[in-house]
C-alpha cells in the first residue's frame, strides 16, 4: 500500500516544490530589492575627515569629450551613501579649463540602488536611480552633443567609481522620463559608456 | 551709374557722333551687384574711366605736358598712351583693342582694358562674360550654365551643363521646376524650348541663382539625373516626362493608334529595391525649441526650413514620396515621429536636429544610429534572431516576426550603420564635419523607427558662425544636397562601403 502510494507522494511534493518555486520563489528572487535610499534626513554617521580620490566627468577644453578628473570626495558607507557623494561632487562646479556637464543649479534629489541576484545569490546586478532635481531638465541648453554628455558624466561618475554597481537610471524630479533634451533614451538604465571620454587628461 | 556719367554720354553725341546705348555690365563681387555703363565709340565697347576708379578705387592723374594717363591702384600703376592700343601694367605691355579716348572731359578704356590691365594691377581675377555682360571680380562663384533642349519620344530632355560643378537642388512648385545653385549669381545661357507641350519656359528665377522651367500641359511626371562632365564641370539631366495619351480622353473608346509604341511611365516607378517613402523628421518644434544659437535662432525653425527644402529635393531627384512628421511649429512626441514613419511603411527615416556645446568654437555635422548596447540582451537578440517559429494547430510551425515595437530599430541596425556611412560621406564633399562624424547613441526617435533609420545632427547652433550659416540658404542647399546624395548612394549601394558597425564611434584622441 505504502510502495503503491509512494509516486503518489513523491509527484505531490515535487508539485508543491514546483508551485512554491513557480509562485512564490521566483518572484521573490527576481523582485528587485531596493536597498538603501539615501537623503540628507538620514545621514549615516561617517568619520569626519575621512576622503576617498573619485574620478568625476567634465567637458573638456576643446568641447569635444568629457574628460576625466581626480577629485577628493567625502568618504561613504555603504556604497549607495558613497554614491550620493559622489554624485554631489559630480554636480558641482568644474574648475577652469573644464566646464560642467550638467546644467547649472542642478541638485540630488535622491539616489537609490536596487539589487537584483541570481536564483542562487550568487552574482547580483545592481542598478543605481539618480534623482536629479527640475533644472537637469529646464536649464539645459539642448543639442545631442550636450546631452549625452550630461547623462553619461553621471552614469559614467558612479559605474567607473563603484563597479558594484553596473548601470544608471536618471529620474527627474522623482519621475522616470523620455529625455532630458530630446534625444537620449532615458525609460532605462544607461551602462557605462567610455566612447564620450577622453582619458588622456585624467590625474 | 552718376549723373556726371549720364552727362559725359549725353555730351558725347556731338563730337563721336556714334552713340548707341549697349545694355550696362553687371560687375559681381563679394560686395554685392553693380552696373557699369557702356558706350559704343567707334565701333568698340566702351567704359567711363571715372567709373572704374569709383567702382575700383583707383587714382587717375593725367600728365597734360606728356598727354599720358597714369591710373594707380593700391601698389601698381598703369600707364596709358592716347591714341596707342597698349597699358603699361607695372612696366609690363599689354595690347588693347582700341586706344583710350577721350570726350569731352572724360576718357574711355576698351572694356579689354578690364581683364587684360585692371585685373593684374590690382591682383585679383576680373573675369569680362560678354554673353552674359558680367564682370566677375575675385572668388565669386558665378558658374556658367548652358542648357539644351531634345525632344524625344515621350519625353523632352533638358540638359543643363554647369561648369565648374555646383551644389544645387531641384525642387517642385505646381507646374514649375526650379534648379536653385549654391552660387552667387548665374552665367547662363538659355534657349527656348523645342518642346512648348512639356517645357514652356526656361528662365532665370530667384534674383539669378536659380533656373525655373516652366512644365507645359502634356507634362505627366519628371526625374533627373546628374553625372560628372569635362573639365570639372557637371550635366544635370531632366527628362520631362509626357502622358500617355495626349490631352483627357473624352470617351472610354479604344487608346488613339497615335500613343507611342513604348509609353513612358505616368510616374518614374521606384527600381526594384528602391526607396518609394522617405520619412523626414524636422527635430523639436512647438514647446520644444531646441537648442538655440547666441542670436538666438531655434533649432526647431532650422530643422523645419531644412526638412520642408529636403521634401523637395527628394521628391524631384528621386520620384519617392516624402513625409514629414511635422510641417509646421507644433509639438510631437518621441513616439508619434517614429509612427509616422511605421504607419506609413517608410523605407528609411532621418531625422534633422542641429547640435549646440558649451564650447562656441566647436563645429561641423554628425551622423549618427543607434546604439544596441544600452537596449541590453533583448535587443541584440532581436537583431540576431529576427524570426520565430511558432507551433501551429494543425502541428508543424510557422515562422512569423516578433518584434518588439518600442525595439524594431535593432533588425536594421546594419542598415543603419550604411545609411550613416553614404550620409557621412556625402555631407563631407559638401559642409563641415565635426570630428566625431560618425557615432551610435540610444537615441529615443530612433529606437521605435522600423526601417533603416539615422539622426542628422547638420551643424552647431552654438557656434556664431555656424548658426549664421545654418539660417542661410546657401548652407541650408548644401545640406540638402548632401543628404539627397546620401540617400541615392544608399539606394544605389544598400551593402554599404565598410562592414556595418565599424563606425568611429571612439574618442577623436
Amino acid at each position: 500500500m505504502l510502495r503503491r502510494a509512494i509516486p503518489y507522494i513523491a509527484v505531490t511534493a515535487v508539485a508543491a516544490v514546483g508551485a512554491w518555486v513557480l509562485f512564490i520563489g521566483l518572484p521573490r528572487w527576481y523582485q528587485p530589492k531596493p536597498v538603501v535610499e539615501t537623503g540628507a534626513a538620514t545621514p549615516r554617521p561617517t568619520g569626519p575627515e575621512r576622503k576617498i580620490t573619485a574620478t568625476l566627468y567634465f567637458i573638456s577644453e576643446d568641447g569635444m569629450s568629457l574628460t576625466g578628473a581626480q577629485r577628493e570626495v567625502p568618504f561613504g558607507e555603504p556604497v549607495v551613501e558613497q554614491a550620493r557623494r559622489i554624485v554631489e561632487a559630480q554636480l558641482g562646479a568644474a574648475s577652469e579649463p573644464l566646464a560642467s556637464a550638467v546644467p547649472g543649479g542642478t541638485t540630488l534629489r535622491g539616489i537609490y540602488v536596487t539589487e537584483d541576484c541570481d536564483a542562487g545569490g550568487a552574482a547580483c546586478r545592481r542598478d543605481a536611480f539618480v534623482d536629479l532635481s527640475p533644472e537637469a531638465r529646464t536649464r539645459h541648453t539642448g543639442g545631442a552633443l550636450n546631452e549625452l554628455f550630461t547623462i553619461y558624466a553621471i552614469v559614467n561618475v558612479v559605474t567607473v567609481n563603484l563597479p558594484a554597481i553596473s548601470r544608471v537610471q536618471i529620474l527627474v524630479d522623482g519621475n522616470e522620463v523620455d529625455t532630458l533634451a530630446g534625444h537620449v533614451d532615458l525609460r532605462r538604465p544607461l551602462e557605462k559608456n567610455l566612447t564620450w571620454v577622453r582619458t588622456a587628461k585624467e590625474g | 551709374m552718376s549723373a556726371a556719367a549720364t552727362l559725359t554720354a549725353v555730351l558725347a553725341v556731338a563730337p563721336i557722333g556714334q552713340l548707341q546705348a549697349p545694355p550696362p555690365y553687371t560687375v559681381l563681387s563679394k560686395e554685392g551687384r553693380r552696373p557699369l555703363a557702356v558706350r559704343a565709340l567707334g565701333g568698340h565697347e566702351m567704359v567711363a574711366l571715372e567709373d572704374l576708379a569709383r567702382l575700383f578705387d583707383l587714382t587717375v592723374r593725367e600728365d597734360a605736358l606728356a598727354g599720358g594717363l597714369t591710373i594707380s591702384t593700391k601698389t601698381q600703376t598703369i600707364a596709358l598712351t592716347p591714341g596707342q592700343g597698349l597699358a603699361s601694367v607695372g612696366g609690363r605691355m599689354v595690347s588693347l583693342p582700341a586706344p583710350p579716348t577721350r570726350d569731352g572731359n572724360a576718357w574711355y578704356l576698351p572694356l579689354d582694358f578690364i581683364p587684360r590691365a585692371l585685373g593684374p594691377a590690382l591682383g585679383s581675377r576680373l573675369d569680362l562674360r560678354r554673353p552674359s555682360r558680367l564682370i566677375v571680380a575675385g572668388e565669386v562663384r558665378v558658374p556658367r550654365v548652358t542648357a539644351r533642349v531634345e525632344p524625344q519620344p515621350g519625353l523632352a530632355r533638358l540638359t543643363l551643363t554647369v561648369a565648374p560643378a555646383t551644389p544645387h537642388t531641384i525642387s517642385q512648385e505646381a507646374n514649375r521646376l526650379l534648379i536653385r545653385f549654391v552660387a552667387d549669381a548665374l552665367d547662363a545661357t538659355l534657349p527656348a524650348s523645342p518642346s512648348p507641350d512639356l517645357i514652356q519656359a526656361i528662365r532665370a528665377a530667384d534674383t539669378g541663382v536659380a533656373i525655373a522651367i516652366d512644365l507645359g500641359p502634356r507634362y505627366a511626371s519628371v526625374r533627373s539625373s546628374e553625372a560628372p562632365g569635362d573639365r570639372g564641370a557637371s550635366q544635370i539631366v531632366i527628362d520631362v516626362l509626357a502622358a500617355t495619351t495626349g490631352p483627357a480622353p473624352t470617351t472610354a473608346g479604344p487608346v488613339s493608334p497615335s500613343a507611342p509604341a513604348d509609353p513612358p511611365p505616368l510616374l518614374d516607378p521606384a527600381p526594384p529595391g528602391g526607396l518609394r517613402t522617405i520619412v523626414i523628421d524636422p527635430g523639436h518644434g512647438g514647446d520644444e525649441h531646441g537648442a538655440r544659437g547666441p542670436q538666438g535662432t531655434a533649432e526647431k525653425d532650422v530643422t523645419l526650413a531644412v526638412a520642408r527644402r529636403l521634401k523637395g529635393a527628394i521628391e524631384a531627384r528621386l520620384g519617392a514620396r516624402v513625409l514629414l512628421t511635422r510641417d509646421g511649429d507644433r509639438t510631437v512626441g518621441l513616439d508619434e515621429r517614429a509612427a509616422v514613419a511605421n504607419n506609413n511603411k517608410a523605407d528609411l527615416f532621418i531625422s534633422l536636429h542641429v547640435n549646440s556645446s558649451v564650447r562656441a568654437s566647436v563645429s561641423g555635422a554628425e551622423v549618427f544610429y543607434l546604439s544596441l548596447a544600452d537596449y541590453g540582451d533583448q535587443a541584440q537578440q532581436i537583431a540576431k534572431a529576427g524570426r520565430e517559429a511558432l507551433p501551429t494547430f494543425s502541428g508543424g510551425t510557422r515562422e512569423i516576426e516578433v518584434i518588439l515595437w518600442e525595439m524594431a530599430q535593432a533588425r536594421y541596425i546594419e542598415q543603419s550603420a550604411v545609411l550613416a556611412q553614404h550620409l557621412e560621406a556625402s555631407l563631407r564633399e559638401r559642409v563641415p564635419m565635426s570630428p566625431r562624424a560618425i557615432q551610435q547613441a540610444p537615441f529615443r526617435v530612433l529606437v521605435g523607427a522600423n526601417m533603416p533609420a539615422v539622426l542628422v545632427e547638420m551643424a552647431f547652433i552654438s557656434n556664431p558662425e555656424q548658426e549664421k550659416q545654418l539660417s542661410g540658404n546657401a548652407f541650408q542647399l548644401s545640406l540638402v544636397q548632401a543628404v539627397v546624395d546620401g540617400i541615392v548612394r544608399f539606394q544605389d549601394d544598400p551593402g554599404g562601403p565598410a562592414p556595418a558597425g565599424q563606425a568611429s564611434s571612439g574618442a577623436p584622441n
